[in-house]
């Protein structure tokens, strides 16, 4: 609030518990704020508490909240001066970043390049070995010629993982125990990877068995960079986080202050501007950790790093985007306590999680000491079903991990979302169950245990409806 | 015979083609059968196959390709 601000209104190019999140920050600021919103979304949450409202398209996010050009128009039909991209759609889109700036208008992140820079696995993996960041092992680019693809995986240690392609959502990837499968495994994903790309090279990569998730919350402003700390974010279902917590307990001070000063150093090395994250592949037995890939935006569990560090992020992305400097030293940013994100999907646990969007009808917030719900819902709302499945999150906070947990169970057992099922009996069986409580999970853990333990969060459900 | 609606039993966005750049499952004047795909649904961006629940041939689709359709809707007509 000090500084000259550059910005008065903002408008919101996001939908959902995030717009509304962001709302939230902009009245810290005294914003004032336009909510850009699909058809579908006229009767949003977000619609109501926002100042302004601008229509952007028709409900498929290609037609609204992936159209850049029907978002710039809103912002300039409604005179905002700035632009949250909010998560997902357009917020680590490069030249979007760039239109916004070519309008006269401030982009909440960091500038184009270095959306770029990060989106390109090739260009980050170089930029964090540059900054001295750990990566995985695996070659640096396609190889081609089979001998020098072996010599690669014996020099960086098995297993490996064989990719015919980069960035294939996990298709086609080989796992090579020894040499003898590497040259049996490697000719056949190389030929996979000549008939579907027309390129017969390959990757290979280290694989790290039983990783964790670990990552680390930094803000900069164009020249100073700090961090808050890590958050772990094991707990996966199809690649996809559903719970999260700050800090890591698998995490030890010594590793820890490797870990953030890691963050810090690649944030530093591209001048970062705004709340970015930077995740880590963590492997507790030794204490290793690598670089995955630096998430450019604010992220969906950023509230469990507010409540351990007593910040608010949205706020900070936004003064430090507007041309405010940091305004804070890294040893003003102190951790206190354990926090745990889950988050409420409109799914069904109980029929493979197949969404179901629904009509919200008896909804019932717990509240009290140490607990949050970042949400979009109010009595009566009709969830569209174009868009993701989240509905919420609750995040509690408590002095220690076990009392966390504890918590999370009983917020849980306080909260209704009535109407529609949604992913609170997977939470509660995940509370309960003896490896989460001991966190001695990993980032395949949960999809094993769901194969197990379908019986739980089925019996549950029906016994809450 | 009869003319038969097929509806979508969820609601999202309407798809006659597994994918933008890939031929549409059916046209007007195919024969399909009960089981064959018709169509994809997409609810809160997961996919839905749509098959058809009877013999016929397709007449017409009430829904563009890419729209919203509710629960209930009718996507392809059959004669």
């Amino acid at each position: 609030m000090s500084q000259a601000r550059q910005i008065r209104k903002l408008l919101i190019a996001n939908r959902g518990e995030i717009a509304c999140r962001v709302i939230r920050a902009a009245r810290e600021l005294g914003l004032e704020t336009v909510q850009a919103v699909s058809e579908a979304d006229t009767e949003s949450l977000a619609a109501r508490m926002a100042d302004e409202v601008k229509l952007i398209g028709a409900p498929h996010p290609t037609k609204s909240y992936l159209n850049s050009g029907a978002i710039l128009s809103a912002a300039r039909d409604s005179c905002a001066d700035a632009i949250h991209p909010g998560y997902g759609f357009l917020s680590e889109n490069a030249g979007f970043a760039d239109a916004v700036k070519q309008a006269g208008l401030v982009f909440i992140g960091p500038p184009g390049e270095t959306i770029r820079i990060m989106g390109d696995k090739a260009a980050a993996r170089a930029q964090a070995r540059d900054a001295g960041v750990p990566t995985v092992p695996g070659s640096d680019g396609l190889v081609t010629d089979m001998d020098d693809a072996l010599t690669l995986a014996e020099t960086i240690g098995f297993p490996v993982m064989i990719k015919a392609s980069a960035g294939g959502g996990g298709r086609g990837i080989r796992v090579a125990e020894n040499a003898g499968e590497f040259r049996r495994l490697a000719p056949q994903a190389s030929s996979e990877a000549a008939a579907a790309f027309g390129d017969s090279g390959i990757y290979v990569e280290k694989l790290i068995e039983n990783a964790r998730h670990v990552e680390v919350q930094v803000l900069g402003d164009g020249f100073d960079a700090v961090h808050f700390f890590e958050r772990e974010c094991s707990l996966q279902r199809r690649r996809q986080k559903v719970w999260e917590e700050a800090p890591s307990a698998a995490v030890s001070e010594a590793v820890r202050a490797r870990l953030c000063s890691a963050a810090v150093d690649l944030a530093k090395s591209v001048n970062y501007r705004g709340a970015g994250t930077v995740e880590f592949l963590y492997n507790d037995a030794t204490g290793e950790f690598y670089f995955i890939e630096m998430n450019t935006r604010i992220q969906v569990e950023h509230p469990v790093t507010e409540m351990i560090c007593g910040t608010d992020l949205v706020v900070d992305m936004i003064r430090v985007c507007a041309g405010e400097p940091l305004g804070l030293t890294q040893d003003r940013i102190i951790r206190t306590g354990h926090a745990i994100e889950v988050r409420l999907n409109a799914e069904d646990p109980a029929n493979n999680f197949m969404p179901f969007p629904g009509i919200v009808n008896g909804l019932r917030i717990p509240e009290g000491d140490g607990i949050r719900f970042d949400h979009m819902l109010y009595d009566g709302y009709a969830i569209p079903p174009f868009y993701d499945s989240l509905l919420g999150k609750l995040i509690v906070w408590a002095p220690d991990r076990a009392q966390a947990v504890f918590r999370l169970r009983s917020a849980l057992d306080r909260l209704e979302i009535g109407g529609l099922p949604t992913t609170a009996p997977l939470f509660t069986a995940l509370a309960d169950s003896a490896e989460v409580q001991a966190n001695a999970v990993h980032t395949g853990w949960m999809e094993a245990w769901l194969e197990q333990n379908t019986d739980k969060i089925t019996r549950r459900r029906e016994t809450t409806e | 015979m009869a003319r038969h609606d097929i509806k979508s039993p969820i609601p999202g966005s309407f798809y006659r083609k597994p994918a933008p750049t890939e031929p549409p499952f059916v046209d007007v004047g195919d024969a399909v059968a009960v089981g064959d795909v018709v169509a994809l649904v997409e609810v809160m961006k997961s996919f839905h196959e749509i098959k058809s629940d009877a013999n016929g041939t397709v007449s017409g689709f009430p829904v563009e390709d890419g729209d919203p359709v509710t629960a209930g809707m009718t996507i392809v007509e059959l004669v």
